[in-house]
């Protein structure tokens, strides 16, 4: 196929960066967006016909566990990065916690040059906060910036020395890049597994408190605020967490939120029969909190969805409850679980979906990525809403099937990909031939 | 899984029940000369039933009181890992010592010798009696195990698949043996009791 | 009566008030074996029974050993030394080993809830619990609804309470969801930091005094304090501990003279329970141990027999009322 030109034809085209919401043609040339029009004509394009699906800006997930390097058996670059593909994604934002650590440029620079030989989508790098994610002292942020950090985040752990979190924001000041912060007080969440509440009593697991989240939440926009930092809360779970974000924005402290698709759809009351698939951190909380996550959401007080996208190996997960690691995969279910049972059961707009899967994320980030205007990288994903599919772990890409999702039955999933221009997913096959 | 069944035939009235049950008496007093040093076990649930009722007989005759218990076989059942739920067990309840007694085991039907076995089992759990014997309401055949009652109400031919129903006051209000035919399995109960299979009186032991 | 159909005892959860009445009903049966000179039954001749007890116990160890012998099976004992759980496998595996060789009934004893769940959905074999973290120690629930019951000759209307970690206790848990199910009325005391969020949901009052809710109770059920548990430093000493919930005949002067008193055991001796008041009238405490066996012994009995025979007959008291019956489906397990 000559990607040269492609006409994607008579797809409902969705780009919140435009407000743009209609049934229309997009054009890509030498793998940029050229043009969108009603009926565009365009001389010897290849063309795609999209009717009846959705053309949107490829997706981006600010928080993905990719697990290279160091720990090559839960994901590779290649398994995560044809993950990400099945799921409308086509940039990353790889967490820090690798082996070793993505505290130095020379890690960053091995995810860079890793990606590279793959070359299926775009892989940022995020850089640790702190040296060895031990919360003592700061990395060498402007390296990491230099080496193509876009953000900082120990996630996985909390930055527990309110001190050293000071100066991480205020060192934001001058690389305006956001500290990502996970937000947990260990000496609350303790051993707990799951959220401290009814079902955690009725099952006698230990509890993890809406305060171990909420807490930090809190110290961290207290410093951000006072810093004059840039500050993004990971994965917010908690209905308090939101109201504390609120306020904050309204005060006008820079500080943005994501949100996951587990937390989005999900209680505590999965635990009931102690499946280690629904162990994860911060935990899945109560029916009020995903309600007001999800108006959090609509709002724009919560900015992103994002996957925190964290594969372990079977045997790791075939633990008990208290023994398994915590984490779920989620980049190939994302889309399909939030148009589900976000959109059509939830009440959520399908354009803010959208939009905090692509525009808004890129915001947060500050990059320019996320859209589909004239000139823009032609990174797009095209759904069809209608498709039914079931979730099975046999069919992912991902090496990790801890998927809280299995066997749900979902509407809505991805057809095509295209990054820079060029397919590499059509008709939910992977495009082979198509070396870098 | 319901079997349905048709009555065949009466065997025995109020009064014949009473009848077999005196001459089973006269039997044992003939055959052991004095109730002294016997005891009735009766075989849940309708044999102890039975038992009570041959000890009032005996202890007419013989002027004694002989003891009565009432012996529970579920747990030595050969077949407990054929069913798919496990019966439910009742108390055994023997107010005596067994040692040294002439225990005679009385059950209401006779059929494949199992439940016998069982109790013979459960007895020598208890004690080492000076003998044991058995007496039972009806025999109607079909044994597959080596043994045989010393004392009968009343010989009863049948055809495997039907089942001798013993209805007595206590329980089931009246008292009467009957014989019912039922459509046949492919197999029967190798532990006899079909009765039970599929309606609540008559212990077709 | 209600059958027994369920594959495990997992928790007394689950269970309704005629499956709670059943097992009591064959415990009482099972009693009398015990009590012969010859103290053994046949009735699991030729069924292996695991005991896989990886968090030490002694007590419910021994305790389903001997109801286990006493109903002849045989035993395979598993424990922490001799179970490569410790060294990493993973519990499925050991659990689909133990499965492979047969074994019909598997007793599991873990320190983290939900394993014996997790492991019952896994193998065919059936899964008793013997106690699982802070979730449920069902046939120690038992034991005392079954001892309550002979001691009071009832237990619906009864004031019951339990004193102790209600935050950490299996015992507990199992004991609420048993009491309640039977009519009993439940309080909780302790200290604020041992009493779990929302118990109240489950039907039990919670107290942060002893004083008032013992001179209510019919049954007081004192909790082993978990000393290991003090390092987390949910109060501040056991001696504040004992001053405040530690039960001695001082404290059960305002208590009701037909109060009994339990303990799931090993007791504390002069922490939960002062020693002249665990040895004391009012003390049942040996007696729940004797109970425990005849308790084990028709969970075992009655396991082993949902266990073998056929699934897919499930059995309807109607059609199939009384002991015997049919074999159908002999081959077919699960």
């Amino acid at each position: 196929m000559n990607s040269s030109r492609l006409l994607i034809r008579g797809g409902r085209l969705i780009d919140p960066a435009q407000g743009l919401d209609e049934v229309t043609d997009l054009l890509i040339e030498e793998g940029k967006v050229a043009g969108i029009g009603k009926n565009l004509k365009a001389e010897k394009a290849a063309a795609l016909d999209a009717k009846g699906k959705i053309v949107t800006p490829g997706f981006i997930d600010l928080h993905v566990h990719l697990r290279s390097p160091g720990q090559e058996h839960k994901e590779t670059i290649l398994t995560g990065s044809r993950a990400a593909v099945r799921g409308g994604f086509t940039t990353l934002c790889a967490m820090a916690n690798t082996d070793p650590v993505a505290d130095s440029a020379a890690v960053l620079e091995v995810l860079q040059t890793q990606n590279a030989k793959v070359g299926l989508v775009s892989i940022l790098g995020i850089g640790a906060v702190t040296v060895g994610l031990k919360g003592e002292t700061l990395t060498e942020m402007g390296e990491l910036e230099t080496a193509g950090a876009v953000g900082f985040s120990d996630d996985g752990m909390p930055v527990l020395n309110a001190g050293v979190m000071r100066r991480a924001l205020e060192y934001t000041r001058m690389t305006g890049l956001p500290v990502i912060a996970h937000c947990e007080e260990k000496t609350l969440s303790g051993t707990g597994v799951m959220h401290e509440g009814v079902t955690a009593t009725r099952l006698g697991l230990a509890g993890i408190p809406a305060e171990a989240e909420t807490v930090m939440i809190a110290r961290d926009i207290l410093l951000a605020e006072a810093a004059g930092g840039r500050l993004h809360i990971a994965h917010v779970s908690t209905a308090a967490g939101v109201e504390l974000i609120r306020a904050a924005k309204a005060r006008g402290v820079r500080v943005t939120a994501e949100v996951t698709p587990h937390h989005l759809t999900l209680t505590d009351e999965a635990l009931g029969h102690y499946d280690s698939r629904f162990k994860m951190n911060p935990p899945l909380r109560t029916a009020a909190d995903l309600e007001a996550l999800r108006a959090g959401l609509k709002e724009g007080v919560l900015d992103a969805v994002a996957t925190d996208h964290a594969p372990h190996s079977k045997a790791e997960k075939e633990m008990d409850l208290g023994g398994a690691p915590f984490g779920v995969v989620g980049l190939e279910t994302a889309i399909g679980v939030l148009l589900t049972e976000g959109v059509s059961r939830g009440g959520i707009p399908l354009s803010t979906l959208i939009a905090s899967m692509t525009s808004r994320p890129a915001k947060v980030l500050g990059i320019d990525r996320g859209h589909l205007r004239k000139g823009a990288a032609a990174d797009v994903t095209i759904l069809d809403p209608e498709a039914g599919w079931t979730v099975d772990a046999a069919t992912f890409a991902s090496k990790g099937v801890n998927s809280p999702f299995l066997g749900w039955r979902l509407k809505g999933q991805v057809t095509d990909v295209l990054v820079k221009g060029k397919i590499v997913l059509r008709n939910g096959q992977f495009v082979n031939g198509e070396e870098k | 899984m319901k079997t349905q069944t048709r009555l065949k035939a009466h065997l025995l009235d109020e009064q014949g029940i009473q009848k077999a049950l005196t001459r089973i008496g006269h039997e044992i007093l003939e055959r052991h000369r004095q109730t002294q040093g016997i005891a009735l076990i009766g075989i849940r649930s309708r044999g102890e039933m039975v038992a009570q009722r041959l000890a009032r007989i005996l202890n007419e005759l013989g002027g004694t009181q002989v003891p009565v218990g009432a012996l529970d076989i579920t747990l030595y059942r050969d077949d407990l890992s054929l069913i798919s739920a496990s019966p439910v067990v009742h108390a055994t309840d023997i107010p005596f010592d067994v040692q040294g007694r002439k225990i005679v085991i009385v059950d209401d039907v006779l059929f494949t010798g199992r439940t016998v076995r069982a109790a013979l089992d459960a007895l020598a759990d208890l004690g080492r009696p000076e003998s044991i014997e058995l007496a039972v309401l009806v025999d109607r055949g079909h044994r597959e195990l080596p043994i045989k009652a010393d004392y009968v109400g009343k010989n009863v031919p049948t055809a495997q698949s039907e089942l001798v129903q013993v209805r007595l006051k206590e329980v089931d209000g009246a008292d009467e043996v009957v014989i019912e035919s039922r459509r046949p399995t492919n197999k029967e109960d190798t532990f006899g009791d079909a009765g039970e299979t599929v309606s609540r009186p008559g212990g077709d032991k | 009566m209600t059958r027994w159909t369920r594959k495990d005892l997992l928790g007394l959860e689950e269970l309704s008030r005629e499956e709670l009445l059943l097992i009591l009903d064959q415990a009482k049966a099972f009693q009398q074996v015990s009590l012969r000179s010859i103290k053994k039954v046949p009735a699991l001749r030729g069924k292996t029974v695991a005991l896989c007890f990886l968090e030490p116990s002694t007590r419910t160890r021994t305790s389903f050993e001997l109801a286990a012998k006493r109903l002849s099976a045989d035993i395979l004992q598993i424990q922490p030394s001799s179970s490569s759980l410790v060294k990493g496998e993973t519990v499925l595996d050991t659990a689909r080993a133990i499965e492979a060789m047969q074994v019909e009934i598997v007793v599991i004893r873990h320190s983290t809830s939900g394993v014996p769940a997790m492991v019952a959905r896994a193998i065919r074999s059936s899964v008793i619990n013997a106690g699982d973290g802070s979730h449920e120690h069902p046939t120690q629930g038992l034991v005392d609804l079954f001892t309550i019951l002979e001691k009071k000759g009832r237990i619906e209307g009864l004031n019951v309470l339990i004193v102790g970690d209600i935050l950490h206790s299996r015992v507990a848990r199992s004991n609420l969801w048993g009491l309640t199910r039977l009519g009993a009325k439940v309080t909780v005391c302790g200290p604020p930091t041992l009493i779990p969020t929302g118990i109240e949901s489950f039907g039990a009052k919670v107290s942060y005094r002893l004083e008032e809710p013992l001179g209510a109770a019919d049954v007081l059920i004192a909790l082993r304090l978990q000393m290991e548990r003090q390092q987390e430093k949910y109060i501040p000493s056991s001696r504040e501990y004992t001053r405040l919930y530690g039960i001695d005949r001082e404290k059960l002067k305002g208590a009701k003279p037909d109060l009994i008193l339990m303990h799931p055991g090993p007791v504390n001796r002069g922490v939960e329970l002062s020693p002249e008041v665990a040895d004391g009238p009012q003390s049942v405490i040996l007696e729940q141990v004797t109970n425990g066996i005849a308790v084990r012994m028709a969970v075992l009995y009655l396991v082993a027999g949902a266990h073998s025979g056929s699934a897919d007959s499930p059995v309807d008291a109607a059609v199939h009322p009384e002991p015997f019956e049919s074999p159908q489906g002999k081959r077919s397990l699960t």
